[in-house]
């Protein structure tokens, strides 16, 4: 018999209860509750006269719609009427369940996938979910995480479980090593470049190999944060040393006692040598350079140093009518370079890159110089109350300030626009974040995914730039 | 949860892949704590030139007339034709309560992205795979033909032509039987509680980090 994959692991260890029809129920250690996808959740156990499971395997933070600028006034202070409704309604949820929450002006707030690990709340072997699709970031840990719908949350809130059927296996490896000045972002772009946005639909994708090895556990998650826009609602990469060292000391983290135990456990959470995968992608490492997306999809994706994709050329007439609808929505002209995408905004922040290492990359392209004359805004928005600490006690926000970045309090910000940050009709914004969707940062605004490092070379020239020369790599 | 069983309506062809939840719904309707209302602002991007804003009175609103939904001939559909990878992006449930409130019961397309094919069982929606080439067959007769009317029968696992022709499609069984009866999953869940129990016992075991933790 083959051997296991880590998802099948994760998968039996979850297990509750198998039906004969296929459907089976598996137990949900850990959820993450945000403001938007929740109310519902919670109004429905209400009206059922229901009460949650399991009050210790839930944590709480509002990240969507809370203002990122000054906000000391607290949410009675947030503008928009909607928004502090939606607030308020996690706080008075969160008080009248019992359930921890990280309120907006409590440093240890962020972005849902930014606060979990770092609270040591995701742990490697357990199964997180939060009604977010981008909770695929948690597999960076060799956690089973994935993103569920509104109904979903009320069914894992009232039982501890969810209904799930077991998806395929897919591997994608990443041989040899990266070059310098390309990150994680640049290598999941690629990857999804090469698979499509549906290429995973119905897998969980393992991301291996010895690129994603020698990657950090931030980079991980950036990893399998855009798993989803690969069409997979699972990432997961296997856990190592780095994998156990990053949980030390987080506040949620096994105690003292229990940590042997745990790092002993945790060590088993590798796919086993003679596992089988329902399908394997291998990609060599030194083929990736930094990545910009041109479209309206995360797979419209090329080398910075390419042109934008022709009509013309493409034998697919489906394919060929989604680059024109792209290339009219973007505003771009078949051919054009992309180094020759003129800039308006630059947003370095989201789920996908606010870490602290993130914010170091940016950082150390911006220093010493200033933002081009023709970037009407270049924000820096930190993933956490607690990555911003610590940002600034490395001196980065100086940086960023002095170069004529603005540095802004934690959330989602501009990542989809649902708070005051948002794009003009018409702007181009090189972006951080993980999704290039038609009105995704605001109404007609046209944003282009990239690294950290590559939107910080972008904010200085006014438009994209090879990091890598640039900086003279 | 909605029952769905066997229904008959007018099919309106939305003719693009990878149409994503910002699509269905753009994010500025989201903040709603609410389940409904969210009809007049399905496919706002497409549907009306100019921004939305939530809790706005949409009645005069300057429509898109290229938008399908927007033709004379399509006014009252039910079902969605679409194309690959429908439903991609988030996890928002708000797309289907909003594909559910403005009317469609159904949507076929080649494929569908996973957490809202999920979520539209939730919801008494049935989103329904079909053959590329049946995808195309159908968009070809509903352009052909005004009023064009299918048929679904869930039970069957049948979609209907007018001319008789039946396609079926594959479904889950735990997902149709939900379906057709209009159960509540969670209370179905409820009924294994012991099960529950028995495997939280073990995993405290196991795994006691996992318990307690997150006080
Ligand atoms: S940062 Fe963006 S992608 Fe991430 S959770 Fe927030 S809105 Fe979603």
């Amino acid at each position: 018999m083959a051997g296991k994959t880590l998802y099948d692991k994760l998968w039996d260890q979850h297990l509750v209860r198998q039906n004969d029809d296929g459907s089976a129920l598996i137990y949900i250690d850990r959820q993450i509750l945000h403001e938007v996808t929740s109310p519902q959740a919670f109004e429905g156990l209400r009206l059922a006269n229901r009460k949650p499971w399991r009050i210790d395997a839930n944590l709480a933070t509002p990240d969507h719609n809370v203002p990122t600028t000054e906000r000391s006034g607290g949410v009675e202070l947030i503008v928009d009427p909607v928004s502090r409704i939606q607030v308020k309604t996690l706080d008075d949820n969160c008080d009248a369940f019992g359930i921890v929450e990280f309120k907006m002006n409590d440093t240890r707030q962020g972005i849902v996938h930014v606060v979990g690990p770092e609270q040591g709340m995701t742990l490697p072997g357990s199964t997180v979910v939060c009604g977010d699709s981008h909770t695929s970031t948690h597999g960076a840990f060799g956690a089973l995480a994935h993103g569920i719908g509104t109904s979903e949350v009320e069914h894992v809130l009232a039982t501890q479980c969810l209904i799930a059927k077991k998806m395929d296996n897919m591997l994608v490896r990443v041989d040899g090593q990266l070059g310098v000045g390309v990150t994680a972002k640049d290598v999941v772009l690629h990857i999804i470049g090469v698979i499509g946005t549906a290429g995973g639909n119905g897998s969980a994708i393992e991301f291996g190999g010895e690129a994603i090895r020698s990657i950090s556990m931030e980079g991980r998650m950036t990893i399998c944060n855009m798993a989803i826009e690969a069409g997979a609602r699972v990432g997961i990469v296997a856990v190592d040393q780095t994998t156990i060292d990053y949980f030390k000391g987080r506040p949620f983290s096994p105690t003292e006692s229990q940590w042997d135990a745990a790092a002993a456990a945790w060590k088993e959470l590798v796919s086993d040598d003679d596992a089988e995968f329902n399908t394997v992608v291998v990609i060599n490492a030194a083929d990736i350079i930094p990545q910009v997306t041109w479209g309206t999809s995360p797979e419209m994706v090329v080398d910075v140093t390419a042109t934008v994709p022709n009509p013309d050329k493409e034998s697919d007439p489906t394919k060929a009518d989604g680059i024109r609808r792209a290339l009219k929505y973007m505003g771009l002209t078949a051919d054009q370079k992309i180094t020759d995408i003129q800039l308006d905004r630059v947003f370095i922040g989201s789920c996908t890159n606010s870490r602290i290492e993130d914010l170091r990359a940016a950082a150390a392209v911006v220093k010493g110089r200033k933002v081009a004359s023709t970037i009407k805004q270049a924000l820096v928005v930190p993933g956490s109350g607690l990555v911003k600490a610590q940002a600034e006690k490395e001196g980065l926000d100086k940086i960023f300030i002095e170069a004529g970045l603005e540095w802004r309090e934690p959330g989602c910000s501009m990542c989809l626009a649902m708070n005051p940050d948002k794009l003009g009709n018409g702007e181009h914004c090189a972006s951080t974040s993980n999704r290039n969707f038609e009105g995704r940062q605001g109404f007609g605004g046209r944003t282009h995914l990239v690294s950290p490092a590559m939107a910080a070379a972008a904010a200085v020239t006014g438009h994209f730039i090879d990091v890598r020369e640039l900086m003279g790599y | 949860m909605k029952q769905f069983t066997l229904m008959t309506g007018m099919a309106a062809p939305l003719d693009r892949a990878n149409v994503d939840t910002d699509m269905i719904i753009p994010k500025q309707f989201l903040k709603s704590i609410k389940r409904s209302g969210f009809g007049p602002n399905l496919f706002d991007e497409l549907r009306y030139m100019d921004e939305g804003q939530p809790d706005q009175d949409c009645s005069g609103r300057p429509l898109n007339p290229d938008f399908v939904l927007n033709q004379a001939r399509y006014q009252g559909a039910s079902v969605l034709l679409a194309r690959e990878n429908f439903g991609c992006g988030s996890s928002r449930e708000h797309a289907p309560w909003a594909l559910d409130d403005f009317g469609i019961r159904c949507v076929i397309a080649p494929s569908f992205a996973d957490i809202f094919y999920n979520n539209c069982f939730k919801n008494g929606l049935l989103p329904i795979i079909l053959s590329d080439t049946q995808v195309d067959q159908l968009f070809e007769e509903v352009a052909a033909t005004v009023g064009y009317q299918l048929m679904v029968d869930l039970e069957k696992q049948v979609v209907v032509t007018p001319s008789g022709i039946e396609m079926e499609f594959r479904v889950d069984s735990f997902r149709k039987h939900c379906l057709l009866h209009g159960l509540d999953d969670i209370g179905l869940t409820l009924g294994f509680a012991d099960d529950i129990a028995a495997y939280e016992l073990r995993r405290r075991q196991e795994a006691p980090w996992l318990f307690d933790a997150i006080k």
